[in-house]
């Protein structure tokens, strides 16, 4: 895992990610370049895309939600010593859980109705995690490898579900019944438009408020409370854990539970805030994002939330450009995406070791 | 009677023609994995190689020069990934994500940009390798079992086919038998005691995943010009992630590896003519149960429910030289 850098606060968490954005924003370019458009016109509209007007605001607002939930629960897991790739999974079984509530509760007032879906999105995302949390913790199984396979059971399990079972009857299309509306999250509108933001048909809903809630909850929960300290030491050193007295097993479960519960929130944005009914695929690959979001965030809420609102950005402005420049699809924004997790994540050592020699150098000599 | 014989032939049939990419991945899953490097790239690798041999052979109207497309492109992402991970110690499950997510942009982009067709890539006609009849196969084919047989299972495959099965006793001796590959295993199990021996590490790892990716490319044009006549966004579907459950259902060695991959093949096979049809004892089963037994049978095996599968060792860990 990754140790503690020894580089100037600034070059770490500014200087750093600026570097590993601008290259693949470089490479993003060339790709624009090859299709034969123009790179510098692209960043333009996608700049006013993601923020030029209300309506963009809100989709920003609402695809961020997603990225932040799904960022927050990679980076637990990470904190803990884990990769947690079954994001996609975990959401997915997550929207199974508020779908459930939202089809049997559905009569009860919303007061009631809203935290109950919500709880079922946590709870069933964070049961769909502990299975690799419990088989790592008790068996030694790997949890990327098991987090990879659970992703595709739940795909074919939510698949089973939604055609089987629980499709609206008498309809061919794959998804539920539309929701009672007092299970709907409600808007973003009355909170905004006095600011004086029209967010149009954006569904930006009140889950932006649960994510910024998580976030905080978040850094409570690792940096300043009991678990979330064993959770790090455990993270840091499964042998210093047992000898201060920490359970490892007890606390990976706890940490992978709590990683599923935040990806299965996911569901209450998506399915709770905007669709209004279970469909196939719901979950987009936000949950594989989510492993750019914490990595750039440096898995802190604060950094996560920054991070998140760059991919929600690029997904909004994206889909804006896709509009405006013929030759760009959405699938640009996937391939940026990737970049941005391939030089963020993987090759995070790039340009760590060059700036290690400028700026440790002095302290050296002396 | 008869109808029975011809239904399990082509079953068998299409059991060869599904596992035949996964062949492939599972092999190159095992020469990365062996070296000690996680390949979870598998999949981007082949779609990447399946873009690439499409495009190619759409241009040129070879399937060769589509195929030779396929593995050099295929064997360019295994060097990002091998830069990231073994020359810059980047974490290699981070590197594998971003490798699958950029090529599954990538592809459906270019696709779209060069040919203008929704991201997907036809293919001439003759820019594929058609199946090849085996000698006699045609005049064998009335004889009773055995001509039926050699027809429909052993003959009337395109090249890819036969090349997978040629890979795989190449890959088991080369893993079990050479020089290199004493060295490759030793590599992902201890890599000080290589690097000891004075064998470069990163040297090594770098070869294990560039054959990893000549692997790749070739299953990518199994997708793209032997399979189907072009590419379409996603068309690996997940199989990549399919080999790397089947690598691991066959405890990273060869032999168990590719019989995971046949019995991974065939079920998939099966699953589609089981469609609503009802079985003795078990009633109808669902397709999607059949989807997901392959990752169930892997999490058990992996948590040691059925037997015991033991990665290498230093599978995943970044070599450090001056410790």
């Amino acid at each position: 895992m990754r140790g503690t850098s020894r580089l100037p606060t600034w070059v770490e968490l500014l200087l750093l990610p600026g570097l590993n954005l601008v290259s693949a924003a470089m490479i993003a370019g060339l790709v624009v370049v090859l299709i034969g458009e123009d790179p510098i016109a692209a960043v333009g509209l996608l700049v006013y895309g993601a923020f030029g007007y209300g309506e963009a605001v809100g989709y920003t607002l609402f695809y961020t939600t997603n990225f932040v939930l799904t960022g927050l629960a990679v980076a637990l897991a990470f904190h803990a010593g884990h990769f947690n790739i079954g994001g996609e999974g975990q959401a997915y079984l997550g929207g199974l859980g508020s779908t459930l509530v939202a089809l049997h509760w559905g009569d009860l007032p919303s007061l009631l109705a809203i935290p109950l879906a919500v709880a079922g999105a946590a709870l069933f995302g964070g049961a769909w995690a502990l299975v690799p949390g419990w088989l790592y913790a008790k068996r030694g199984s790997h949890v990327v490898i098991t987090t990879i396979m659970m992703n595709f059971v739940a795909a074919a399990l939510m698949t089973y579900l939604v055609v089987n079972v629980l499709i609206k009857p008498g309809q061919q299309i794959p998804e539920t019944d539309i929701f009672a509306t007092t299970v709907w999250l409600p808007p973003l509108d009355p909170l905004l438009t006095p600011l004086g933001l029209d967010l149009g048909r954006a569904p930006a809903n009140l889950c932006s408020i649960l994510a910024l809630l998580c976030c905080l909850g978040f850094w409570l929960l690792v940096w300043r409370s009991r678990p979330g300290y064993e959770l790090r030491v455990v993270g840091r050193s499964e042998a210093a854990a047992i000898y201060a007295g920490i359970a490892p097993a007890r606390v990976t479960m706890l940490a992978m539970s709590l990683s599923g519960a935040l990806a299965g929130l996911l569901a209450v944005n998506e399915i709770l805030g905007s669709q209004h009914r279970l469909v196939l695929g719901f979950t987009g690959g936000y949950g594989f994002v989510g492993i750019a979001v914490a990595s750039m965030g440096r898995n802190h809420p604060l950094g996560i939330l920054l991070a998140a609102l760059l991919f929600g950005a690029l997904y909004q402005g994206g889909s804006e450009l896709a509009f405006d420049m013929p030759k760009i699809s959405r699938d640009m924004i996937v391939v940026i995406q990737g970049l941005v997790i391939l030089f963020a994540g993987a090759l995070e050592h790039l340009f760590r070791a060059p700036l290690e020699a400028l700026f440790l150098r002095p302290k050296v000599e002396r | 009677m008869d109808g029975l014989w011809l239904q399990s032939l082509l079953l068998a049939d299409s059991t060869v023609r599904l596992a035949t990419p996964l062949v492939f991945c599972a092999l190159a899953g095992l020469l990365s994995e062996r070296a000690g490097v996680v390949n979870i790239a598998l999949e981007c690798k082949m779609l990447g190689g399946a873009f690439a041999a499409a495009s190619a052979a759409a241009v040129s109207g070879s399937a060769w020069v589509g195929l030779l497309a396929g593995i050099t492109f295929s064997c360019g992402l295994a060097l990002v990934h091998g830069f990231a991970t073994i020359t810059h110690r980047g974490e290699q499950v981070v590197s594998g994500v971003a490798i699958n997510i950029v090529v599954a942009g990538l592809g459906p982009t270019l696709a779209d940009a060069w040919f203008g067709q929704a991201g997907r890539i036809p293919l001439p006609g003759g820019a594929r390798f058609a199946p090849i009849d085996l000698p006699g196969a045609v005049e064998l084919a009335g004889v009773p079992v055995l001509g039926s047989l050699y027809a429909e299972i052993v003959s009337g495959h395109n090249l890819l086919v036969y090349l997978a099965v040629l890979a795989v006793p190449t890959v088991a001796w080369i893993v079990a038998k050479t020089r290199f590959g004493l060295r490759l295993r030793a590599v992902g199990e201890n890599p000080e005691a290589v690097d000891t021996a004075g064998v470069g590490v990163e040297g090594l790892r770098h070869r294990a995943l560039l054959l990893a990716g000549v692997l790749c490319g070739l299953a990518g044009a199994y997708h793209s010009i032997a399979q189907n006549a072009g590419f379409i966004r996603d068309m690996t579907a997940g199989k990549g992630f399919l080999a790397f459950a089947a690598l691991i259902f066959g405890k990273w060695r060869p032999v168990p590896a590719v019989l995971a991959c046949l019995l991974f093949a065939f079920a998939d096979a099966a699953q589609v003519r089981l469609q609503g049809t009802s079985l003795p004892l078990v009633g109808t089963v669902p397709t999607q149960a059949i989807q997901a037994l392959p990752y169930l049978l892997t999490i058990l095996l992996l948590a040691g429910f059925v037997g015991r599968a033991v990665a290498p060792r230093s599978l995943g860990r970044p070599y450090v030289k001056d410790r």
